[in-house]
């Protein structure tokens, strides 16, 4: 993370000055937003493609020009991980792509990934000086996309400068955001990194969560190869807590580990017929299609499909889940959410997307019985009708059921994603770790260190819920104090 | 990749696999099971570990073609390898010594993961009486294991063509009326532990059956497992794999077992 006087310093650079002096701000404030180039939603819905296909260099360095390379860059505060925003834009707008890539990874970790799915809306880009203005903020989300899948389809993703070997091994459990984030903040600063992952795929929730037409697969194993090439070592297939405990780390001679295990257990609302068949959580049914590959005619594993599916949640998994029941061919894809669109958590674009595509939103609405046939298959649901009233504690206001307003429609699969606990594997098998009663692990918020000294903990695993980009902070800020602390023991 | 070390037929759909599973083989107890996912495109399955060899670093599985994934496991041979094997997961069976009979009752398959369970229990000092059911004497497997380490054993046959003619329950029930049974453990298919579970519960006999369900990813993760027990909804795959049988609604469970029937066909 660059410091103020840093900023300040690189912000005083003459290209930066010349480049502010090239236009009036008036200029730049004038030029309106670019728009993402997507594919037709008649199309999309048809495949699994991505459905944003980023900037050209033109409009890249026309939404460039709209910066305003503040002073006081706002923007930078709404990073969780503080990219230097104005610099990476700058060097779009002089069309030093390359560089623009470069200053994004000073503090980013997996940038063509958080480009795709971060909720810039609420972060960076709600602090943009332009919204002040009354005028839509900076695309700095579609920026830095552009800039990472610059330098990934122009082969120029490379080794980064690394510290020498320090031959000191440290160990990740989970090869999610979290623990790739720190997996390569550790492997620069010299150590020897062994990442370990349950499933049989490297890339956690950015593989079997998030479908491909948000975040195409490449992409993630674009990030993992650079990672092999560093020196990274993945064992996949391996359960810590089942496979090898704590003391056989100790045993294989692992200094510090980092826990990003993620989110586990699945969510249900114990409701009567949630266990028919044709129910099943967001995370089964993503798993099935993205990890599985249970839509393609090769691949084994089976996954339910029908003509109506509703989807129980207003989340961005709520959002992922229909909209790729749509894709497998549902006639009424639906998202059954008891709030109103206002409060509900999925990200604008998100739910624009599902729009496009057609996906019915039944808010106000929640599940209360699933009814099922002979055979034990869903069928049908039974929704309360809601109305909102006073803000909850979160702030929301608070959804209230209209006194016998229901109503009962025809369902062949629901898909429930009203939220994860985290995975108990590893909080369960550490004795001494200490956990709170949502079966989070506690940590130290500054350093992500938990009470088992060598053990440092950070992801969902910790957080309950949280995004892509505040796992990765939270697996560099580990790395970092993970380091310190292997020094001060030595 | 796991290599298969040896393969052995125990009749024409049940194949005994040695496979090379070091970590495997050196973590697990007696109740736990791995994930076996057999090809680059294959499905994960749940299958419970029968035995292990920590010096040879082996795990034994003991599989039925029941489906095309598990038809495809049996399939391959002495040195092939399986894509990916993950374990040893679940929780392990809770071992102690009771004062009178300890009764395992097993049918198909079901007797493999057995084994661990009645060598546990057998070392840990009691009374082992085991019940071996299958529908016909060919059908009938790891008799002379069983023998090896427990006090009884009992083979019951559909038709009679060994051991004694009935079904599992009669075994069991037999057991119970002549010695004070303190616990009976079941594993086999859902309907045959239903049956036992019905019996033992009306002699008041605490029984702990082992649940082979739907699994994914077996970690917890997608839910494809879940079951009710005692009213509430429980995992196999982090909860179970055992449970109390008593409280298990095994027809729920049943049910679920068929959710992908019309898709497999």
């Amino acid at each position: 993370m660059a410091t103020i006087e840093q900023l300040k310093e690189e912000r005083a650079q003459q290209w930066r000055e010349d480049l502010r002096k090239s236009m009036k701000n008036k200029e730049r404030t004038d030029i309106p937003r670019v728009k993402m180039n997507e594919l037709d939603p008649a199309y999309r819905i048809t495949c699994n493609e991505e459905v944003n296909c980023g900037l050209t260099k033109e409009q890249a360095q026309t939404e460039a020009k709209r910066c305003l390379d503040c002073a006081d860059p706002s923007c930078i505060k709404g990073c969780p991980v503080s990219i230097n925003i104005p610099k990476f834009i700058k060097n779009i707008e002089r069309g030093h792509f390359e560089d623009a890539a470069q200053a994004i990874k000073e503090t980013s970790s997996l940038p063509a990934v958080c480009g795709r799915v971060c909720p810039q809306e609420k972060q960076c880009e709600a602090q943009c000086i332009h919204l002040k203005m009354k005028k839509p903020a900076v695309a700095i989300g579609y920026l830095e996309r552009f800039a990472a899948d610059y330098e990934r389809e122009n082969g120029l993703m490379k080794v980064p400068q690394m510290a020498p070997a320090n031959g000191i091994k440290i160990a990740v459990v989970g090869s999610g955001p979290a623990g790739l984030a720190c997996a390569n903040d550790m492997a620069k600063m010299g150590y020897d990194v062994t990442v370990f992952e349950a499933l049989h795929e490297i890339g956690g929730v950015l593989k079997y969560g998030i479908p491909e037409f948000r975040l195409p697969n490449d992409i993630v194993d674009a990030e993992i190869n650079i990672m092999k090439q560093m020196g990274v070592k993945f064992e996949p297939n391996v359960v810590i807590g089942r496979t090898l405990s704590y003391d056989d780390m100790h045993e294989m001679g692992f200094k510090g580990i980092f826990v990003g295990s993620g989110a586990g257990l699945p969510r249900f609302m114990n409701i009567k017929g949630e266990n028919l068949i044709g129910v099943m959580s967001a995370n089964e049914y993503l798993t099935r299609i993205n990890l599985m590959g249970a839509a393609k005619a090769e691949c084994a594993t089976p996954v339910l499909n029908g003509k109506n599916i509703a989807i129980i949640g207003g989340g961005n998994t709520a959002m992922d889940s229909v909209r790729t029941a749509k894709r497998m061919g549902a006639e009424r894809a639906m998202i059954v959410y008891r709030r109103s669109l206002e409060e509900m958590p999925a990200r604008q674009e998100e739910i624009h997307h599902a729009m496009e595509e057609g996906v019915e939103f039944m808010t106000l609405h929640n599940p209360i019985e699933y009814i099922g046939d002979d055979k034990g298959h869903v069928r049908q649901m039974v929704l309360q009708k809601m109305e909102l009233g006073e803000p909850d504690a979160s702030g929301r206001r608070s959804p209230v059921e209209i006194p016998g307003a229901t109503e009962t429609i025809d369902v062949d699969v629901v898909v429930v994603s009203v939220g994860v606990s985290p995975n108990p594997l590893i909080p369960s098998s550490i004795s001494g770790l200490e956990v709170s009663k949502w079966g989070t692990v506690i940590v130290n918020q500054e350093t992500m260190q938990s009470d088992v000294k060598d053990i440092f903990a950070g992801g969902d695993i910790v957080r309950g819920g949280a995004t892509v980009i505040l796992a990765m902070g939270d697996g560099r800020r580990a790395a970092e104090n993970m380091d310190k602390y292997i020094k001060w023991q030595e | 990749m796991n290599k298969i070390v040896s393969k052995e037929y125990f009749s024409d759909k049940v194949a005994k696999l040695v496979v090379e599973a070091p970590l495997i083989a050196k973590a697990r107890k007696a109740g736990h099971f791995v994930i076996v996912r057999t090809k680059e495109k294959g499905e994960r399955i749940p299958l419970t570990i029968a035995s292990s060899d920590i010096d040879a670093g082996t795990i034994t599985l003991v599989v039925q073609a029941v489906g095309k994934t598990s038809q495809e496991l049996i399939d391959l041979n002495e040195g092939d390898f399986i894509q990916d094997v993950v374990g040893p997961l679940g929780k392990a069976t809770h071992i102690e010594k009771y004062d009178n009979t300890v009764v395992c009752c097993g049918g198909g398959v079901g007797v493999a993961p057995l084994l661990p369970i009645v060598e546990a229990f057998h070392k840990a000092g009691n009374r082992v009486v085991v019940v071996l059911a299958a529908r016909t004497k060919d059908l009938v497997i790891l008799e002379d294991e069983m023998r090896k380490i427990s006090d009884e054993v009992i083979i019951m046959t559909d038709d009679g063509s060994y051991g004694n003619k009935g079904l599992v329950t009669q075994g069991v029930e037999d057991v119970i009326n002549r010695e004070k049974v303190d616990l009976c453990v079941t594993i086999g298919p859902a309907i045959m532990m239903k049956f036992v579970s019905k019996l033992t519960e009306k002699y008041n006999v605490p029984t702990v059956a082992s649940l082979n369900t739907i699994m994914v990813d077996g970690t917890g993760m997608c839910g494809a497992c879940r079951i009710t027990v005692g009213g509430k909804t429980k995992f196999v795959c982090v909860d179970g794999p055992e449970f109390d049988a008593h409280q298990v609604d095994f027809d729920e469970m049943l049910m679920r077992l068929n959710s992908y029937k019309e898709l497999e066909k």
